[in-house]
């Protein structure tokens, strides 16, 4: 029974920590910006078609004619080279393979442009206007980065493999201590979830330990008065976006192997992200991570067959109950600080 | 009852002779066919409620696809239970997504702002998880719901025997095919807009305008707001309903999609893309969107080519090239450019859009007859 449980609360994790990056990022913007950003979704899924972009382009081929050789039917064949292997020999025969951990070099400047650029370009001037307004504005962006992507990737998902090393299962019942092949654990979700841990460990070492970070805590909790000292916190809070661009952009990466993205991935996100944050409190960075980890978990626990047996249809709706019931008893989520975004 | 006023009266009478004359006037667009026109009235009765919620209280539902799917469903099983008729089908979703409505606004309307926005979202969200999973005995998962020839129908039973052939939506007997199916929608958007307009105007909709301007003080002055904020919601909720069992009146078949929170989505563009909280706004959203989404989906390559016809070869290429990733597949990037645009330069909609205009006009027609208290800064003397 204990390794039941234990294997169902492995499987949340992975989940739980893309839930976790994308709420982190969220309430990053919610918290200096005082922004409702509903394009965030629509960053982790740019992220992941970096990946998809950066595989694309290592995989380009050049395509000769072999006189010599003719296929069954009679026609010359075709030779395939890629481009990469071509010119880097085996070290691009590993870059192919690694595709997927390798734009990550790429992700991050184009997450922090893309983000620097949506926030000085639009965000900038909805500061001062209504919640309600917010979302919509950036509703409407996130239509926009969806049907762009749509018109050049096309509707469908692409598959992004794993690095080959990186396949198959890690026996990490065997590991503690347990009988071997008891809990066995895909290798890429744990690397997931493990790279969850440092990002989110950066971000919040970023924000404890820097002299930048500590302006910026210091803007949400007072912003006016860091103003006043004469410190430009508007350009704090830019970067601050952009950095949360990047951290959505590289938790749709690193998620690319375990679900094949196609456009609407970041919405599928969004929506249950959305509902992370508010459990987690809006405005509180430890309360976005932690609930994103209970959520995915709970999940998990949700799809076990002996609780749908008991309570059918429990995995569809476990989220959002306990969204609602954590919103009707703590009104400001789990973490929240008293005076944010109360009522 | 209070009297209307001329102008609320005026507005009512253009309203409907513009409804009413729609397959006449509509014609030269290209829209005078039963089935968009159809669509035309049922989402504009859901925008209209709708507003009733957002424009009028201020609380942004993310969750209203829900009710207009619930009314849907319950129209259907008044199909498939009771009679083809649609009156009672009407009824039937009206009462049921109106409680259905209760118990979500009666629990979600507890917060407000952002938080009510995450309740209502997860609610709707709740319902569409669950019509496809569990549920499927009344939903019927993703085939959706439809009629057969065996329905039990215990009321058109009773009376008389059914007829042959593929059960079909009735009024009276009278088939809602085509400018029937149309006129008996129009008859609907008529009535609902009535009662929009009674609302909006009456103390009930100052106290729900008070709400969204400054609820706090509402309380102070010694009003329970709640109760008001719950009746804007359920009706709204029920003008949801209706549409969705209109929808399903003319389209026998409910499924599940048309509760996604995407679905709740587009009622708000529409509603904002109007302009929120102004009558007329909503239902010219909805049409609008309606009619882009069916114009500029069915535009392809091969049309655009014929209209770049007069220009130079390389030119007309680059210019199809470009407008195609607009039209056809890509027309919702067409929708989320407009709307976020309008949030930006007019966030309140067309209608602002009209008044500003207005009021252009207003002023330079005024100014030559009144020009030191028109204009501040007088023009220099030439």
């Amino acid at each position: 029974m204990f390794e039941v449980i234990f294997l169902q609360f492995l499987n949340g994790l992975d989940k739980g920590a893309a839930y976790a990056l994308i709420a982190l990022g969220l309430t990053l913007v919610f918290g200096t910006l005082g922004v409702v950003n509903f394009a965030h979704g629509a960053l982790f899924m740019l992220g992941a078609f970096c990946a998809v972009m950066f595989r694309q382009l290592l995989t380009l081929e050049t395509v000769t004619l072999d006189p010599e050789k003719l296929s069954p039917w009679g026609a010359p064949l075709e030779i395939r080279e890629p481009l990469v292997q071509a010119w880097f020999g085996d070290f691009g025969a590993v870059l192919v393979n690694y595709s997927v951990p390798a734009s990550i070099i790429i992700t991050i400047p184009i997450m922090l442009l893309v983000g620097i650029a949506l926030e000085r370009g639009i965000i900038k001037h909805f500061y001062k206007r209504p919640h309600a307004e917010q979302i919509l504005v950036t509703f409407g962006l996130a239509i926009v980065a969806q049907e762009v992507i749509k018109s050049f990737f096309g509707p469908n998902p692409i598959p992004q493999p794993m690095p080959t090393d990186l396949r198959g299962a890690a026996d990490i019942g065997a590991f503690l201590g347990m009988q071997a092949n008891v809990i066995t654990y895909p290798i890429w979700r744990l690397i997931y979830f493990l790279f969850s841990f440092v990002i989110i460990g950066g971000v919040f070492a970023f924000l404890q330990f820097t002299t930048f970070g500590m302006v910026v805590r210091a803007g949400m909790a007072d912003r006016e008065t860091v103003g006043l000292l004469g410190i430009n916190i508007d350009r704090r809070f830019t970067i601050m976006f952009g950095l949360a661009a990047v951290v959505a952009g590289l938790a749709g990466v690193m998620y690319t192997p375990l679900l094949p993205p196609n456009y609407h991935i970041g919405m599928d996100f969004l929506v249950l992200s959305f509902v992370v944050v508010v459990v987690g409190g809006m405005g509180s960075l430890p309360g976005a991570v932690a609930a994103g980890f209970l959520l995915g978990i709970l999940q998990s626990f949700a799809s076990m067959t002996q609780v749908k047996a008991l309570i059918p249809g429990i995995d569809q709706i476990i989220i959002y109950l306990v969204a609602v019931v954590i919103l009707l008893v703590l009104p400001r989520g789990l973490f929240g600080r008293r005076g944010v975004m109360e009522a | 009852m209070t009297v209307m006023s001329r102008n609320d009266l005026l507005l009512f009478l253009g309203f409907t002779v513009v409804v009413l004359a729609m397959p006449i006037w509509l014609h030269p667009f290209g829209a005078a066919y039963p089935d968009l026109l159809q669509r035309f009235m049922i989402y504009g009765i859901f925008a209209v409620g709708f507003n009733i919620l957002f424009g009028l209280t201020g609380y942004l539902s993310f969750g209203h696809a829900a009710f207009f799917g619930v009314g849907s469903y319950a129209a259907v099983w008044s199909f498939k239970l009771l009679s083809l008729d649609a009156i009672p089908a009407m009824i039937f979703a009206i009462v049921i997504s109106g409680l259905f409505a209760l118990i979500i606004g009666y629990v979600s309307l507890r917060r407000s702002g952002i938080y009510f926005s995450i309740l209502t979202l997860a609610f709707a969200q709740m319902s569409y998880n669950l019509a496809y999973s569990v549920l499927t005995p009344i939903t019927n998962g993703e085939t959706g719901l439809q009629l057969t020839l065996n329905d039990p129908r215990y009321l058109d039973r009773a009376m008389f025997e059914a007829a042959p052939g593929q059960p079909v939506p009735t009024l009276l007997g009278q088939s809602l095919g085509g400018f029937a199916g149309f006129y008996f929608c129009a008859g609907f958007l008529i009535l609902a807009f009535f009662i929009a307009q009674r609302i909006t105007s009456s103390p009930f909709g100052m106290m729900l305008k008070g709400i969204k301007s400054n609820q706090t003080r509402m309380n102070y002055t010694g009003f329970n707001t709640k109760p008001y904020t719950l009746a804007a919601f359920v009706i709204s909720g029920m003008y949801a309903g209706l549409a969705g069992a209109l929808l399903a009146v003319t389209d026998p078949l409910a499924g599940a999609e048309r509760m996604q929170w995407t679905a709740s989505g587009e009622v708000v563009l529409m509603t904002i893309l109007g302009g929120a909280g102004t009558l007329v706004g909503p239902v010219i959203g909805a049409w609008l969107i309606k009619y882009f989404e069916n114009i500029f989906s069915a535009i392809n390559e091969n049309i655009l080519h014929r209209f770049f016809d007069f220009l130079p070869d390389g030119v007309d290429n680059v210019l199809v090239a470009i407008s195609s990733k607009f039209v056809g597949e890509g027309w919702f990037l067409t929708l989320g450019l407009v709307f976020v645009l309008i949030v930006v330069f007019l966030p309140g909609g067309i209608m602002e859009g009209v008044r500003r205009i207005a009021h252009l006009f207003d002023r330079s027609r005024r100014s030559p007859t009144k020009p030191g208290k028109a204009t501040p800064h007088p023009q220099p003397a030439e």
